[in-house]
């Protein structure tokens, strides 16, 4: 088989499980999947930036509540359906990346972490400061009314799942077909070495352009889904913490492949629910949170393990991983 | 008090921000300018010279002025050897490479609030002030103690300016900033160099953080602000010089005393970021900074 064939197979043969676990796993797990799905479209959108082009954002926090809060917003208070809701909250998260990257792409290296996350710091701002509509910190509480597609409820917990499912479906299929289409290879050439990129005769700021537009897309529609699936809108979903999760993420499961970000969001999930019990038995009095679990894993994986999972995996035995 | 009073105190305090941040905001541009590494947990270590100035200071109860000369010692010169040790042990290893050196001061940033979080708490402490002297203005009282987080501030940046441009420690480290290679040629311990100025500037916001909190209180998320502050101060001053820092830092504070005072300081912050970020995207160099070479 083609490395290509090998590649199409494996992503729907990934989805195929994801799907046959619908119906095997115990609710709580169940629900956690589902919202690990939710994340990872979320880091996959993170990972085209990142991964591919190279670009390290700090700020991608204010596309996830682009989508967050323009489909939150619209379905609260103008009480639109869930699929205008949807739509306005991806239609915000490409407004606001077209706005950030024009500005944010004529900087690079470590001004283009500051800048964006001073723009996602000024966006988490302006969201305490209009609490008049957000309610700030203590957010908004989508009722289930408002929540249903035609006749399917997306609070019930099998309907959110495959709403889930297929939001994740749709966007790995379209991260993979980027990553190997001509676009996808230029962003590579441009993280790799961009001044020769731009001697061989590619436009690097309208390739760079695009990928921070389909990025700002891709996470809009993960803040879209997690308000309509999950139901709550709020100001600690655009702090700067949720700008370092994807990060994280990402390069746990490697940056630059397509499947990684699922498996990094998985682990790092589970690792901050799982540890929190036989951490506080082993440490009892030491109130261990997630930042200690999210710090240590930030300096180990970037001191030992930078490619991170499925990275190594292609380093040293699957070539033809995209 | 009429508009002319109001205006007096808000420049008082903004005096007083402007004096801490600009110790805080140098030891940023220090390493940045140096090293060329964005210390993300900058923050963190002025929020651990503000804890360990708490706890030195609960060392002597019922003697403020000793236990704040006490902390005043002791604070940087903790905070600078942990911050030693993790350039050794993290920074140095990564080669400073500068996306990596942010990913790994991320991860400092959380394991540092996490060790305050478990050793000191979730609550905010008071610590007394050395001394509490009110000095009376026409129009209002004014705490003493303000004013000498002022002069002490002028004072310690006197000695750090005198430092790097006056001694040979300091014409190391210009050099090392210059050109580090050729700095090496030279027969400059260039890595020595490079964990001195990292636990320098950790010392500098730790300093900087004893002489803040009898004005506020300690608690293990406060290093977000003069964090951010900072980051505003060194970009606008232009990263990696030092005049620039200085004279941001008083525009900065200044401003944010003023401006707090008279608007929603939440408002205020979403202003002063998004103008960071447009200086940054049109004049990368700073406002006050040379174009790189």
């Amino acid at each position: 088989m083609t490395d290509a064939g090998k590649a199409w197979m494996l992503h729907v043969a990934l989805i195929a499980a994801l799907f046959a676990l619908h119906f095997v796993l115990p609710a709580y797990h169940h629900g956690v999947l589902a919202r690990v799905m939710v994340l990872a479209v979320f880091a996959m959108g993170y990972n085209l930036l990142f991964g591919y082009a190279g670009l390290l954002s700090l700020g991608h926090a204010m596309f996830f509540g682009a989508g967050l809060y323009g489909a939150g917003l619209a379905a609260y208070h103008l009480g639109w359906s869930v699929s205008a809701a949807f739509s306005a909250g991806i239609l915000a998260g490409i407004s606001l990346s077209l706005a950030v990257g024009v500005l944010a792409l004529r900087t690079t290296g470590v001004a283009f972490m500051i800048v964006t996350m001073m723009f996602a710091q000024a966006f988490y701002l302006a969201t305490l400061h209009f609490n008049a509509w957000t309610r700030g910190d203590e957010g908004l509480v989508l009722q289930t009314a408002s929540r249903t597609l035609g006749s399917l409820s997306l609070a019930d917990p099998a309907t959110r799942y495959l709403a889930a499912l297929a939001l994740f479906s749709l966007v790995l299929l379209l991260t993979l077909a980027v990553v190997r289409s001509r676009l996808g290879r230029v962003l590579v050439a441009i993280r790799e070495n961009e001044p020769r990129t731009i001697m061989l005769g590619y436009d690097t700021f309208a390739a760079k352009l695009a990928a921070t537009v389909l990025s700002g897309a891709i996470c809009a529609a993960a803040g879209a889904a997690y308000a309509l699936l999950f139901g709550y809108v709020g100001s600690t979903l655009v702090s700067v913490q949720y700008s370092i999760l994807p990060l994280l993420w990402v390069l746990m499961g490697g940056a630059a492949t397509t499947i990684g970000p699922l498996i990094g969001t998985l682990l790092m999930y589970y690792l901050v629910d799982l540890s929190g019990g036989p951490l506080d038995r082993l440490l009892p009095g030491w109130h261990l949170t997630y930042l200690g679990v999210v710090g240590v894993a930030l300096v180990l994986l970037i001191l030992f393990f930078p490619k991170g999972i499925l990275g190594t995996v292609r380093g040293r035995w699957l070539r033809w991983l995209p | 008090m009429g508009f002319g009073p109001h205006l007096v105190l808000a420049l008082l305090e903004g005096l007083v921000t402007a004096a801490t941040l600009s110790l805080t905001a140098l030891g940023l541009s220090l390493v940045f300018g140096v090293m060329r590494v964005v210390n993300v947990a900058h923050g963190e270590f002025f929020m651990l010279g503000a804890v360990i100035a708490w706890a030195v200071a609960a060392g002597f109860p019922g003697e403020p002025a000793l236990g704040f000369a006490a902390a005043l010692v002791a604070a940087p010169l903790a905070v600078g050897a942990l911050a030693y040790a993790s350039d050794r042990l993290v920074l140095k290893r990564l080669g400073y490479d500068p996306e990596a050196t942010i990913v790994a001061t991320i991860g400092m940033l959380y394991i540092l609030q996490q060790a305050a979080l478990t050793f000191y708490g979730a609550d905010a402490r008071p610590v007394p002030a050395p001394f509490s002297v009110r000095i009376q203005l026409p129009w209002f009282g004014y705490s003493g103690y303000k004013l000498f987080v002022i002069a002490a501030s002028i004072v310690l940046l006197a000695a750090t300016w005198l430092v790097l441009s006056r001694t040979r420690i300091g014409l190391i480290m210009r050099a090392t900033q210059y050109d580090a290679e050729t700095a090496q040629a030279f027969g400059i311990p260039v890595e020595k160099v490079y964990a001195g100025v990292f636990a320098l500037g950790a010392m500098l916001a730790a300093l900087a953080a004893v002489l803040v909190v009898p004005i506020s209180q300690a608690h293990y998320l406060m290093g977000r602000d003069p964090l951010l502050l900072s980051f505003i101060v060194v970009i606008i001053g232009g990263l990696g010089s030092l005049r620039g820092t200085l004279v941001a830092a008083l525009l900065i504070g200044l401003s944010d005393g003023v401006v707090s005072m008279f608007f929603s300081p939440t408002l205020a912050k979403i202003i002063a970021t998004l103008a960071v970020a447009l200086v940054l995207v049109f004049r990368p160099q700073g406002l006050f900074g040379k174009p790189a070479r």
